[in-house]
């Protein structure tokens, strides 16, 4: 066994006793990305000096006795969408090409004082808007399990890094699926949490109403460590929820036994791969075998959500873009003449295909005399959407369904077919309109050796039972000891 | 719902987007896919229900109205494509 193969607590146990150092598992990390990252493109950036700068002050302060937090010394690596102080930020986009963040986002301030040393910055979709990391503008992420197919997106290059095994752990971001997706289609752990539970405050905004960071890890126990960091209260955030912070390691072994899990109907519709459904059903048996009771439950909005997600988050968009001006940084058209030719010469060359089509798209929906039939219908469906969520938690303590109605697909199947992207989205989306929960947890493999992910979602801030739930099944099934074939 | 080419050209320049012409030809067709999707919600009575901006939000959050540091203009401008003094420079607005 490798070091890079340990989990995150495994490491942090052996950092505790002494049995390894942050640097050897920094270096470690340095090396394993220098051999397999030319495979899958997962990195934009590594900061090897930054990383061991930062393994060095944890192993001195290991050595003195004041370990900064559990996973002090443990290297990590963050989509790149999380501002880094000195360390160029793009967004996967031109438009932010050569951005150097003067200051932190409030979860990289968090990580580095908890003594995390950060890898560098991992790929995503242009501005997080995509399902399969195809709209960076840099490259394409490749899948560690095929690399001719797609890591998922947003989140793309988190889950590959974790995936195969060149960060111990990632940070993603995910608006309509962008953590959970990617996380399923890599056998990995991704765990969006509560809208509010996680600070925004330095995340470079999608749709500002639905974007929720979140922790990628290979297991859920180091999710629940991870967690453990991120989830503060933060004051530079006004939708930062107040609330405290539980132990989310507490509770993870107390099992399913007695918990009603309910299975949304609309979430097994037609279309869904077989081998995908498969898997997902045989999960929803080993709960039952374990002493939970499976309700059937109806969120009858389901089928609107797509519609719902894709004004609202386009809407919200075309808002939060409007910054990339050419004006205060980025990129500028030197050529153009006048100001209003230095705003839209810049953007029209600044921005991808995708972006594009989600501002013109929001720009639209918000625009006089469509308002009411498209935006603020939209926002009245979500609150429909919001109202399934509420009455199902009254009668289910969690829900249990796929995240995608197929496996990880081929790089270049759907990229000139927007609407066939979107439909990815489908069983992902009404947890973001709704802003509770939702995990994915690794449940299997088609034959073709592609992994599966079985969601779970939960009631507002009740993250520690999401995990629980996750737990229960990962501890019969150990697919994280599965290597990648790379 | 079909967007013409002449909305289109209406909402890029609300976006300040120069689009190309072949880019406002594809837009064209893909948007109008999209719109044509949406119009499902058509469908819906909503005529009663409240629209939700932010999911969990109950109230509206304020904290004091404290002054703290800000960044200094260095900082701040650390990032300029252009800069004049402790300011960002724009091409001459009025002429």
């Amino acid at each position: 066994m490798q070091l890079t193969d340990l989990t995150m607590l495994e490491l942090a146990e052996k950092l505790a006793a002494g049995q390894v150092s942050s640097v050897e598992a920094t270096r470690a990390c340095l090396e394993r990305i220098q051999r397999v990252d030319p495979k899958i493109r997962a990195f934009l950036r590594v900061d090897e000096a930054g990383a061991l700068a930062a393994a060095e002050a944890s192993d001195a302060r290991r050595k003195a006795g004041t370990p900064a937090s559990r996973l002090d010394g443990v290297p990590v690596g963050l989509k790149d969408l999380f501002l880094t102080e000195g360390l160029e930020t793009t967004a996967g986009s031109r438009v932010l090409e050569g951005f150097v963040p003067p200051l932190d986002a409030t979860v990289v301030r968090l990580l580095r004082e908890a003594g995390l040393p950060l890898l560098g910055k991992l790929n995503l979709d242009e501005f997080a808007m995509g399902s399969s990391n195809e709209s960076s503008a840099y490259f394409p992420t490749h899948n560690p399990w095929d690399v001719t197919r797609t890591p998922g997106g947003s989140s793309g290059g988190s889950a590959a890094a974790v995936a195969a095994r060149e960060v111990f752990g990632a940070l993603g971001t995910d608006t309509g699926g962008s953590i959970r997706q990617p996380a399923a289609f890599t056998n990995t752990v991704g765990l969006k949490p509560t809208y509010g539970r996680v600070s925004r405050y330095g995340v470079i905004a999608y749709a500002s109403s639905l974007d929720q960071p979140g922790p990628m890890t290979r297991t859920v126990s180091d999710a629940a460590a991870l967690l453990q960091i991120l989830a503060q209260h933060d004051p530079r955030d006004s939708t930062s929820a107040p609330v405290t912070t539980p132990d989310y390691s507490a509770e993870l072994e107390q099992g399913v036994r007695g918990l009603k899990l309910g299975v949304p109907r609309e979430y097994f519709a037609q279309g869904m791969e077989e081998e995908v459904e498969a898997s997902v059903r045989a999960a929803l048996r080993e709960y039952e075998r374990q002493g939970a009771t499976l309700v059937d439950v109806s969120l009858p909005h389901t089928q609107y959500a797509l519609a719902t997600y894709y004004l609202i988050a386009p809407a919200e968009a075309s808002s939060n873009l409007a910054r990339y001006d050419g004006v205060r940084y980025g990129l500028r058209a030197k050529d153009a003449r006048g100001l209003k030719e230095l705003y839209s010469l810049t953007r029209e060359r600044g921005f991808g295909p995708e972006v594009k089509r989600r501002i013109m798209l929001g720009t639209y929906a918000l625009s006089a005399g469509y308002y009411d039939a498209y935006y603020l219908r939209a926002q009245k469906v979500r609150t429909l959407i919001r109202e399934d969520f509420t009455r199902v938690f009254k009668e289910v303590d969690a829900l249990v369904a796929p995240i995608s109605p197929v496996a990880p697909f081929k790089l270049g199947e759907k990229v000139d077919d927007p609407l066939s992207m979107y439909l990815m989205d489908v069983y992902t989306l009404p947890c973001n309109l709704a802003g509770v929960p939702g995990l994915s947890v690794p449940c299997g493999f088609t034959k073709a050796g592609l992994p599966v992910g079985l969601q779970v979602l939960g009631r507002p801030f009740d993250e520690a039972l999401l995990l629980r739930i996750a737990r229960a099944f990962e501890r019969e099934h150990d697919f994280f000891r599965r290597l990648a074939p790379i | 719902m079909a967007l013409t080419l002449e909305q289109v050209r209406h909402v890029a320049t609300l976006a300040r987007l120069a689009l190309t012409p072949e880019e406002e030809q594809r837009l064209s067709t893909q948007l109008s896919a999209v719109l044509d999707a949406v119009t499902q919600l058509q469908s819906l009575d909503v005529e009663n229900v409240e629209p939700t901006s932010h999911a969990t939000l109950t109230a509206s959050l304020l904290r004091e109205d404290v002054t703290r540091p800000s960044l200094p203009p260095e900082k701040s401008l650390a990032n300029a494509p252009a800069k004049s003094g402790t300011s960002f420079a724009v091409p001459k607005i009025i002429e």
